[in-house]
């Protein structure tokens, strides 16, 4: 075949790896292209059989995610017209806003949980992993295992005396709690990869930094950590994803001053009536942050999921 | 610069002995070579120097004061690793800098403008300074290691096989190179190598280390002439010294189990009659590998030889080295 390199995969094979890639990637991304979609239609259009494909815009399930409402008669309607966009989207179906719903407030809790429990096992895990990667402790492997062996249950298992311990302690519902709670599951699985990166990073250059006259933090700033930004980078990010979409310990540990998006959002659900387009626009909204979050790490992220295929 | 002595310095890696009781001192100024096989210790004995680790035993005296319990920023000494000498992440200008910049040192950033641009002139890369450490070629890469050490005006340079991953035309221009900044800074060097040719070429002294001992300590040609031992005799010489039963020529002194044989050891044209296997030229000198009484010897011969294999040439031993059973040096 012309153009076939000899050592390459020809031609033929990169296309029909194309198609397969192309393909696969629609089946896992078809759910999540409904969902945005349905995010987009009027309530009536979202449980319509056979189901829309192509439907008119409309922006009521978002209205619905941020606002509460009520129903109101007729005459009221008329003597009240609606102000603004998006009260005349609530106004047409009968029904006016009362207030803003809790969603941003949820949204935010998932925020401040979300990145700082990430924020927290990466710095603990970095600090831990490099003591374990350059130090001799006794029991390291016993110790590792151990930090591991908290990984090999479902972290729900412990739900109970989890649940009963922050009771105790003061912690439920608060975001104090959530963050203390996502960084000590995350922490287990943050030092053994960071371990894994910082293993490769050689000893020479910080043995180097030593001797150009700095000390052992200094070399570990300066030398150490920019080159473990990939590792770092690629352990923010299962760790943010993890905390991000946790949802049986914050069903069980928060209800309202913390409660995250997850629990939150099949509430809506129950608030007048099955709003399928309201839950769907906050599903896709929960979305964004770890999209956005990973893009930005994208390139650390490949190399971190590739790391240690490749002999440098 | 200043002079450092090591006093009956020991160190063990769990059952291994690195280090053995080694005393050693190196003058102000001088380019020491420790010379001696994997594993000989001396590696050991920079990092020992350098603070990257403790001894076990003895102590370490830089400028006449024990530095045993001195950071290793605080023995002001620089040192060239074999190799992942350069910080990755940074250009070449700022891993010349890094040393400068270090609490230690807080040079102002004129200074190490000017002290990056000088060093960068020496080792002719002024070119790549704005480089990432990783777009260089292996050999500029060591140079801008070496220069990292320069810029700093340490007490001590320690240099381990700085030269050993680069190719033989590099490793002979860097080789010059060394010996004339050694020379022009009056700087005082301990470099180590398993390399004759760096050895001979470029110390004033040369130390041979077997298993954790300093067994020589002398100038090059001291060593290379009248060697303790077998071991060390092996270790200086191209071709390697032939060691042969003292009895195969007559006139071995008493106890004398071998005799060691450096080319210029052997007179050819008398005495035993040996058969030519293989001649060799290697441009500006010629080997000739002989056989003798089933014993491999090798020598050199006159460049222009008319010898060829299945000759034979008459050879007798000229002012030999011979060693007793331990390998120790008799005459």
């Amino acid at each position: 075949m012309s153009g076939a390199s000899v050592t390459g995969p020809s031609r033929r094979l990169k296309w029909a790896a194309g198609i397969l890639v192309v393909g696969y990637a629609l089946i896992t991304l078809m759910p999540l292209l409904w969902i945005m979609a349905t995010g987009f239609k009027t309530s009536p259009d979202s449980i319509a059989y056979p189901p829309k494909v192509i439907f008119a815009p409309s922006l009521e399930g978002y209205v619905n995610l941020f606002t509460t409402q009520t129903r109101q008669t007729a005459d009221y309607l008329a003597a009240n017209p609606p102000q603004t966009w998006y009260e005349k989207i609530v106004h047409d179906r009968g029904m006016v806003i009362t207030g803003t719903s809790r969603f941003g407030e949820r949204f935010m809790n998932s925020v401040i949980i979300g990145f700082g429990s990430t924020f927290l096992s990466v710095v603990l895990g970095t600090l831990a992993a490099y003591a374990f990667s350059r130090y001799r402790i006794p029991l390291k492997d016993d110790l590792m295992f151990f930090i591991l062996s908290t990984r090999m249950m479902p972290p729900v298992a412990v739900a109970i005396p989890i649940f009963l311990m922050f009771r105790n302690l003061g912690l439920s519902d608060t975001h104090a709690g959530m963050i203390l709670l996502y960084t000590a599951v995350n922490l287990s699985l943050a030092v053994w990869l960071l371990k894994g990166f910082i293993d490769e990073i050689p000893r020479e250059y910080e043995e180097a930094a030593l001797i150009d006259g700095y000390t052992r933090f200094q070399a570990f700033t300066k030398v150490v950590l920019p080159q473990a930004a990939t590792g770092i980078a690629s352990t923010a990010i299962f760790c943010l994803i993890f905390a991000w979409n946790e949802y049986a310990f914050a069903v069980l540990l928060t209800s309202g001053t913390a409660q995250t998006a997850p629990p939150f959002i099949p509430t809506i659900i129950g608030v007048g009536g099955r709003d399928w387009p309201a839950v769907a626009a906050g599903a896709t909204i929960f979305l964004v942050p770890v999209v956005v979050f990973t893009v930005l790490l994208r390139k650390h992220l490949l190399r971190g999921i590739t790391f240690g295929a490749v002999r440098k | 610069m200043a002079e450092v002595t090591l006093h009956e310095v020991s160190k063990r890696y769990g059952a291994t002995v690195a280090l053995d009781r080694v005393s050693l001192t190196i003058a102000d100024g001088a380019f020491v070579v420790l010379l001696g096989p994997t594993g000989a210790g001396k590696t050991t004995t920079l990092r020992l120097i350098s603070g990257l680790e403790a001894p076990d035993g003895g102590d370490i005296l830089i400028g006449g004061r024990s530095v045993l319990r001195d950071t290793p920023a605080q023995r002001d000494v620089a040192m060239v690793f074999q190799q992942y000498s350069l910080y990755p992440h940074m250009s070449v200008r700022d891993n010349l800098a890094f040393p400068l910049r270090s609490p230690v040192l807080r040079t102002p950033e004129d200074e190490i403008a000017r002290k990056v641009r000088e060093v960068a002139e020496v080792l002719r890369i002024e070119g790549k300074l704005d480089n990432k450490a990783t777009a260089l070629s292996g050999g500029e890469m060591q140079r801008v290691s070496i220069g990292r050490a320069l810029v700093r005006d340490p007490q001590l340079f320690l240099m381990d096989e700085p030269l050993s991953s680069l190719d033989a035309k590099l490793r002979a221009d860097l080789r010059v190179e060394l010996k004339r900044i050694h020379a022009t800074l009056g700087a005082t060097l301990l470099y180590v190598t398993h390399d004759q040719i760096e050895a001979m070429t470029m110390a004033t002294e040369i130390g041979v280390l077997d298993q954790g001992r300093l067994v020589q300590f002398g100038t090059p040609r001291e060593v290379y002439e009248s060697p303790v031992s077998l071991y060390v005799a092996a270790r200086l010489g191209l071709p390697r010294i032939n060691t042969l039963p003292a009895g195969l020529f007559a006139g071995a002194p008493a106890g004398a189990k071998t005799i060691g044989l450096r080319p210029e050891h052997i007179r050819q044209g008398e005495g035993r009659p040996a058969q030519v296997l293989r001649i060799e030229p290697l441009g500006d000198q010629t080997r000739l590998h002989l056989r003798l009484d089933g014993h491999d010897i090798v020598t050199l011969t006159d460049v222009h030889t008319d010898l060829e294999p299945g000759d034979s040439i008459a050879i007798e031993p000229r002012n030999a080295l011979y060693f007793d059973a331990t390998g120790a040096r008799i005459v």
